[in-house]
């Protein structure tokens, strides 16, 4: 059971918390202009990486804040956590909403 | 008081004060209080005590502790009987009831010890290969394998006793409480750490219990318990005795199993008896020092054959010496320690063979000639029937020993110890991730990579040198409060004498024998032998990890704690590959089993699940209300009158209803409250059809879509202010909905300004339904005018009512005139008794679920999980229409893809089946004949109307409102059942919703 970061609350156990999945999954801004395979990509697809993975996590029982961490999927370590709407704490991930195209 | 035959004057440290009767397999036998069930029986000169797992050939105890593979019985009777504990591991109390398992009729004489002499029949992969034909026969076989195989027996009683819980942080937790153990919880303890030291057995210090050690030169057990009571004294430190670590998750979550002895059988009191503690550390360290391997050689299963380190153990924590002419055999220095041992106790030692060409200092020239010291040597048959009389030595050649057959020289014998090396335990630190492999220089795995925040001290790293584990658990320990900010290390030396330290180790995998048919045991727990892995490697199972699903090798409650060695041993030699190219199987938790009550704690009746009641729920239960369980909820689904059937108060209860009035409690319906500028602009994106243009004092039903275009909810949503609105979901889904939003808004569109709070509680529903609502309403309204011209249907109002500021909207799902009124819910329980009293001269009738379900179905409206199931669309269901066109909203892309749009789509119809049909069935399209047949939907929702008199249903077909007024066949869920139907439109019930706009 994982101790997840929330950047609110500090450490809590997992329990607390329902996961959202890979945050590198951003919705295209006009769907409707896409086509039928970007749109099942976005849908469907995952990179279901090996090693440092950004993904998102819901403080479900605690502040209920979305936020996104950077965890190890061999490891489990988890190395950093932000907020959801903001950059990477080192701007190198387009993570989050405010990456998305415009 | 009888004697006890084993019992060693003057050693042990048991209470020889406080003697304790206890009965194994119906026979009374006399202990001392500190005995486990193994040294009791021991003692007693009871020798046979189980049948193997899958032969029911005769067994003995072999090990001490939790990777004992034979004395497996069941503790107690009634409510506290347990099956499968392990005699080793279970202290004896005053009236204790054991009895051994997997036996029938007795111990002494099983009938499927049959097995063994039909053992050729049953080699590894039996159950695969024979069972498998013809499949049909598989319940009968199940039947009788079922029967023959298992263990212990499932309790047929409640427990009467308790267990519990408990979650807590700490600095560091150690698990085992050897010396090692000890000084690692004593330093951090000391340093201001907190701490928290668990160790399974009974007493601390491991393997050294009792021992001739001495530190800071003090006998060991005085040293040990000096530092018990120094760490008990320490606030922040915690030492947890007779508790097994069974699991290590993530981020250092180790969950640990206390066990509190059980009281007598026949007390009447509950307590609790077994603790889970769910620990969570910033670093643990593991001291679980190290098992002895058993040797491999036929018939080495022979009760009597016991490991070195068991009878070690006995002797200092027991004063058992559970033989009296020893043979013993080994592959390193233990034996010599361990002959000393047998000396002291007064036993006859009658053979030692070490497979080394040479000891580490000779050892063996100091007992040359006390009796016959073999070396290069290993033994390779055990001879007796219930248990051991002899035993037959011959050369080894590598690290096999070799069969002489006519040759080999038996000599007598009543136990034979054996020391095969020691595996360092590493199942819980490989639980966490760390890799372990086989290591040549020790000949057994070793740990190669330990993860962040975890540590390995003592025989479980590999350390068999007292003096050298000290000081190394010393560093280890000094990093880890360090770590902790402590930068003040205790300066404390701890000085041992008299141990002796472990060098080389040399292995014997097995007998080579071409002669002999006599059964070589890799595993005792799951009964594997060498000619299995022979077998296996046959049939081509070399992956190790084929290799133990198709032996079963190291499964079950073995967990790979005593044959995982040898079987990587033995593979290694007869593939040829080298054992570290071979790789290692994981360790899977829990370390040792764990009974349910453990882990189910005190979460049992009605503590599993939280119940949710309504205000109203005293009513209903004065009422006599039936209640249905709607996720936690507990909602009325009728209310029988006179011990009405179910069908005749649904019966009455819908004709109430579309005759004249009925009431409903829909509290549990979800409500969310949207304030924002844009939330309006929120609810477009959320519902599939537009809600920034309803009007104040308005509601409208929408539909809620996936982004994959499939319906996850419905319901009616009101715009309460300019910037306020009242959204409802269904019951079931209403935290899921509340959740779904919360995360678009949060994530995708965080620019919108809305806040959303959960109201579902604060607010109570009471439901007015029929054309009589508007009478009842009239005298609550006080001057609201609630005439149909200025309060139409799909709008709201604020009435007060008895002062109290309700919201009253009109909507329906019965298909009647229908108000639901919120209220705070403080008021409902009145409020409902209000319109009770009010009601009365329309023959006000509370109907439940049931009936409001009835009359749903009866006009057509769909339910949420009933008429979709995540694969059903808005149009499927007749709301394509309802889709805005060019705005985005969640799911608007994947409706338009191919695949979803299209004349074969399930589509929601009506359904007029001759008789009632169940939902689920299935429909037959009645134009194709033969056996071609194919499904082409099923049914979703199926009722007696009582307002029609016929039977009705809905479903799911496939261009389903194409076929309307087509006949079709319903058939199953039983084959027997076959109707004939028609199809029609979804709404049987006034279609055109005249009595909705009355």
């Amino acid at each position: 059971m994982l101790n997840i970061p929330c950047p609110w609350c500090g450490l809590r156990s997992e329990v607390e918390f329902s996961s959202g999945g890979e945050s590198e999954v951003i919705r295209p801004l006009d769907p409707l202009k896409k086509s039928d395979h970007e749109w099942s990509d976005y849908l469907f697809n995952r990179t279901n990486k090996k090693g440092w993975h950004v993904e998102r996590w819901y403080h479900i029982h605690g502040c209920r804040k979305w936020f996104h961490i950077e965890r190890n999927t061999i490891t489990h370590e988890i190395r950093s956590s932000w907020p959801i709407t903001e950059k990477h704490p080192e701007g190198n991930l387009s993570v989050s909403y405010s990456d998305r195209e415009q | 008081m009888k004697k006890q035959p084993f019992r060693v004057e003057g050693l042990g440290d048991i209470e020889r004060n406080r003697p304790i009767m206890f009965t194994f397999n119906g026979k009374t036998y006399t202990g001392f209080k500190g005995d486990t069930l193994a040294s009791a029986l021991l003692a007693n000169g009871v020798i046979l005590v189980g049948r193997s797992f899958k032969y029911h050939r005769p067994r003995g105890i072999f090990g001490v502790g939790v990777d004992d593979p034979n004395a497996l019985v069941q503790i107690g009777v009634h409510g506290r009987s347990t099956p499968n504990e392990r005699a080793t591991t279970t202290e004896i109390f005053e009236g204790l009831i054991a009895k051994s398992v997997n036996v029938w009729p007795s111990l002494r004489y099983d009938i499927l010890a049959i097995n063994n002499s039909f053992s050729s029949m049953f080699p590894a992969g039996f159950y695969y290969k024979t069972f498998m034909w013809p499949a049909s026969f598989w319940p009968i076989y199940e039947y009788f394998i079922r029967k023959a195989a298992g263990l212990g027996t499932v309790p047929k009683f409640e427990d009467p006793d308790t267990y519990e819980k408990k979650y807590v942080h700490y600095d560091l937790l150690i698990v085992g409480g050897g010396i090692a153990g000890l000084v690692a919880a004593h330093v951090s303890a000391k340093a201001g750490n907190r701490v928290i030291l668990a160790d399974e057995r009974a007493n601390l210090g491991g393997s050294k219990f009792n021992s001739e050690v001495t530190i800071n030169n003090k006998p060991v057990k005085k040293w040990v318990s000096d530092i018990e009571s120094e760490l008990e004294s320490i606030g922040d430190c915690m030492v947890l005795k007779r508790t097994t670590a069974v699991i290590h998750s993530d981020h250092n979550f180790v969950v640990l199993r206390e066990k509190i002895i059980k009281p007598n059988n026949h007390s009447s009191h509950t307590m609790i008896s077994q603790r889970l503690w769910k620990v969570r550390a910033k670093s643990v360290i593991y001291a679980t020092g190290a098992l002895e391997r058993p040797m491999v050689f036929q018939n080495n299963d022979l009760p009597g054959v016991m490991l070195g380190s068991a009878v070690t153990d006995l002797i200092h924590r027991y004063g058992v010496c559970p033989g009296k002419n020893v043979a013993i055999a080994g592959n390193n220095a233990s034996i010599y320690t361990l002959a000393e041992d047998l000396k002291a106790c007064g036993a006859n030692i009658v053979a030692l063979s070490d497979s080394r060409k040479k000891s580490d200092n000779n050892e063996n020239l100091a007992f040359d000639s006390e009796f016959p010291v073999f070396m290069g040597q290993a033994p390779i048959c055990a001879f007796g029937k219930k248990k051991i009389r002899s035993v037959s030595f011959g050369p080894v050649n590598i690290d096999t020993a070799i069969s002489q057959n006519k040759d080999d020289k038996k000599i007598d014998c009543d136990l034979l110890c054996l020391s095969g090396g020691y595996d360092p335990n590493l199942n819980l630190i490989a639980q966490a991730g760390g890799s372990v492999s086989f290591d040549t220089e020790v000949s057994s795995f070793n740990c190669q990579s330990i993860p962040k925040d975890i540590f390995l001290i003592g025989a479980a790293a590999g350390n068999f040198d007292l003096q050298d584990t000290i000081s190394k658990s010393l560093n280890i320990v000094k990093k880890i409060i360090k770590q902790n900010g402590t930068s003040v290390f205790p300066d404390i030396v701890y000085q041992t004498k008299g141990s002796k330290s472990l060098n080389a180790v040399s292995p014997v995998w097995y007998v080579q024998s071409k002669k002999s048919n006599n059964k070589q045991f890799v595993d005792l727990h799951n009964d594997v032998t060498v000619s299995d892995i022979d077998l296996s490697v046959r049939e081509g199972y070399k992956s190790i990890e084929h290799f133990k699903r198709y032996t079963t090798s190291g499964m079950g409650p073995d967990q790979g704690k005593i044959a995982n060695v040898n079987a990587l041993g033995i593979l290694s030699k007869k593939i040829d590959i080298n054992p570290q190219s071979i790789g290692t199987t994981r360790f899977r938790p829990p370390y040792t089993p764990i009974t349910f009550g453990a882990l189910a704690g005190r979460d049992l009746g009605d503590l599993a699940e939280p119940i949710r009641i309504t205000a109203l729920n005293v009513w209903h239960q004065e009422s006599k209300a039936v209640f249905e369980n709607v996720g936690q909820w507990k909602r009325p689904w009728y209310y029988p009158k006179n011990e009405e059937t179910m069908e005749a108060a649904v019966n009455r209860e819908c004709k109430a209803v579309r005759k004249s009035v009925g009431i409903f409690d829909a509290s549990t319906l979800g409500k969310i409250e949207l304030v924002g500028p844009d939330a309006g602009e929120l609810l477009n994106r959320i519902y599939i059809n537009r809600f920034d243009d309803l009007k104040v004092g308005s509601c409208r039903y929408g539909i809620i879509c996936g982004d994959d275009g499939m319906v996850i909810d419905d319901g009616v949503t009101s715009r309460l202010e300019d910037k306020r609105w009242l959204m409802t979901t269904t019951t079931g889904n209403a935290s899921k909905v509340f959740h779904w939003i919360d995360e678009w808004l949060q994530c995708e569109w965080p620019e919108l300004d809305v806040f959303l709070t959960s109201v579902s509680s604060h607010w109570s529903t009471i439901t007015i339904a029929g054309s009589n609502a508007r009478n009842v309403l009239l005298e609550l309204a006080g001057d609201v005018d609630v005439s149909n011209s200025s309060f139409p249907h799909h709008t709201w109002k604020i009435i007060k009512i008895f002062g109290v500021v309700a919201r009253v909207f009109r909507v329906s799902f019965t298909g009647e005139l229908s108000y639901e009124i919120n209220i705070p819910s403080r008021y409902a329980h009145s409020l409902w008794e209000s319109i009770i009293s009010i009601g009365e001269r329309y023959d006000i009738t509370p109907f439940g679920t049931e009936s409001l379900h009835t009359l749903r179905a009866e006009k057509g409206y769909i339910v949420v999980g009933h008429e979709t199931d995540g694969s059903v669309t808005p149009d499927d269901i007749g709301f394509g229409w309802m889709m805005r066109k060019r705005k985005d909203f969640i799911g608007h892309r994947s409706l338009s893809r191919e695949s979803i749009i299209g004349e074969k789509r399930p589509q929601l119809v009506g359904l007029l089946p001759e008789t009632y049909i169940p939902e689920g069935a299935q429909v037959l399209s009645d134009e194709i004949s033969g056996s071609d047949k194919q499904s082409i939907g099923h049914v979703t929702s199926s009722y007696n109307s009582p307002s029609l008199g016929i039977p009705i249903a809905l479903g799911l077909i496939q261009g389903g409102r194409s076929l309307i007024g087509s006949n079709i066949r319903i058939i199953g869920p039983s084959n027997s059942m076959s109707v004939n139907a028609k199809i029609v439109s979804h709404c049987f019930y006034d279609p055109n919703g005249d009595r909705l706009n009355v």
